[in-house]
């Protein structure tokens, strides 16, 4: 009995993005290493995104202590509050959060400009002129992608953590030293690296999936959109199911 | 015996010199689209050859699958004395260096300047040159196709015509001893198309280039080619200079100069 045709797409892709992961490992580590490139993708990727997501931290840390005051204050619970946006965002708001602004900001432009160099033929002039363009376009921006999002995370929390303590100083007073005293001592190590190390996780499945879809983009400018459209959609999926998988896996290793 | 011997090798290394590309029974399908059928082609050192066809006749699949574009079914594809099917990745990329590809859409990198564009093949490959000698380099080439002063330009500020010669002069940077035409002067008008043609003509020569040129442009064909082959139904139909296949009485070759 042959698969539901949507079944198939959807087997069809899985397929294609594990042959395209398995090409990485197998040609990315292999030289000659684009450093030039790779460098050049850092700074695209990763500082022009800062005050995008330096600003989504800022109101996201912002707005979740405007959101919880109510809630502790009922319990008489008010001076948790650092402590308990400290935890939220560390361990699962900020990751998440900042892994989705990623996959909206550069998942969709690596989408779209893979997208368009292949259906202007641009990828093909450059295999003519002997380069490899699976690892001067490809490999590059995976490997910044991988790289850049975990330090913009770390970036994002800082951020959120201050908008947070700015938030608590709207309606009561606490000192910067007393606030982050009170997050950090609610921290231990458990929070800090099982959230800091899915974050590479991330990364790595936004380059991923916006170079798979713009690489194999078709269709002529339709098929730009499109590549740039399911970029996003599909690595947004997979941040969720990363989160999922990690949050299992912490668990059974007893960090949670 | 050994003089004989000798005759044989020498003829075997003259040939192997004086043909730049060699095409045996080329075959290439897509699924049951048999675009390619027992295709032959010879292409001399120096000698500018025009593949003929209708739209969809195949000629863009030959010239992908010279360049290693495509993979064919079957058959032989000996480029400079190298058959590209027994060839590595790494020693295809350094055979595709000394071929260059003139892509119908031109393919300039949109996001670099036509200067960034020029050196992108010389710092690649180059990799010696000071960036001196790659000024000097891209400045010789530009000035040959007369576009000197869009060095700092972007190639979306460029008009069709220019762009064309952009990548004409992206094409000859690595001084290719084969260059790969496809479609050169579609999208063109009249008068830049002429120019165009005019531009390859002088390019080669200026180069010493061979120069396999893919079109249905008659006049382009007529001001470029030494020699034309016409693929029909997946090979080789008829060849000859423009004169001889213009005197031809069979009607699909003469389809195209009516």
């Amino acid at each position: 009995m042959p698969l539901p045709p949507t079944w198939q797409q959807f087997l069809d892709e899985a397929g294609g993005l594990s042959r395209f992961t398995g090409r990485f490992f197998s040609q990315g580590f292999k030289p000659r290493y684009e450093i030039t490139e790779l460098l050049r993708q850092c700074y695209i990727i990763g500082y022009k995104s800062l005050p995008l997501v330096g600003l989504t931290g800022f109101i996201m840390g912002l707005v979740l202590t405007m959101q919880l005051r109510p809630s502790l204050i009922s319990y008489g619970a008010e001076s948790q509050l650092p402590a308990m946006v400290g935890i939220a965002v560390v361990r699962e708001i900020g990751p998440v959060i900042t892994a989705l602004i990623f996959a909206g900001k550069i998942g969709s432009s690596i989408g779209a400009e893979l997208g368009s160099m292949k259906v202007t033929e641009q990828i093909d002039a450059m295999e003519v002129s002997g380069t490899n363009p699976f690892k001067y376009l490809v490999v590059t921006r995976v490997m910044a992608a991988t790289l850049m999002l975990p330090v913009l995370v770390i970036l994002s929390d800082a951020i959120s953590l201050y908008g947070s303590y700015l938030g608590i100083n709207i309606k009561g007073v606490i000192s910067m030293d007393l606030y982050f005293k009170q997050v950090f001592d609610a921290l231990s190590f458990d929070d800090f690296v099982p959230a800091f190390i899915k974050t590479y996780f991330f990364g790595f499945a936004v380059g991923m999936v916006g170079c798979f879809k713009g690489f194999n983009s078709s269709k002529g400018t339709e098929g730009v959109g499109r590549s740039a459209n399911s970029a996003v959609v599909v690595s947004s999926v997979l941040i969720f199911i990363l989160d999922l998988l990690a949050v299992q896996i912490t668990d059974i290793l007893g960090l949670n | 015996m050994e003089q004989v011997l000798t005759i044989k090798q020498e003829s075997k290394v003259l040939e192997v010199t004086e043909n730049v590309l060699v095409i045996k029974s080329l075959y290439k399908s897509f699924g049951e689209n048999h675009v390619l059928a027992d295709f032959n082609l010879e292409l001399r050192k120096g000698e500018n050859v025009a593949v003929l066809g209708k739209s969809g006749s195949g000629k863009s699949v030959l010239i992908k699958c010279i360049i290693g574009l495509l993979v064919p079914d079957t058959g032989s594809i000996n480029v400079l004395g190298r058959n590209i099917e027994e060839l590595s990745i790494h020693e295809m990329d350094e055979l595709r260096t000394k071929i260059g590809f003139l892509f119908q859409s031109n393919a300039l990198y949109d996001s670099m300047t036509v200067r960034e564009n020029l050196e992108f093949p010389l710092r690649r490959h180059w990799i010696k040159l000071s960036a001196g000698e790659r000024d000097k380099k891209v400045m010789e080439v530009l000035t040959n196709v007369g576009l000197a002063h869009t060095v700092d330009m972007m190639p979306v500020e460029l008009s069709g015509g220019m762009r064309k010669r952009i990548a004409l002069a992206r094409t000859l940077i690595l001084d290719p001893e084969i260059i790969l035409y496809d479609e050169p002067t579609t999208g063109l008008d009249p008068i830049t198309g002429k120019g165009i043609s005019t531009l390859i003509k002088e390019m080669g020569e200026k180069y010493n280039t061979s120069a396999l040129i893919i079109s249905h442009d008659m006049s382009c064909i007529r001001a470029t080619a030494d020699r034309i082959v016409m693929l029909i139904d997946g090979r080789c139909y008829a060849g000859g200079t423009y004169e001889e296949l213009r005197e031809n009485k069979d009607p699909k070759v003469k389809q195209f100069f009516e």
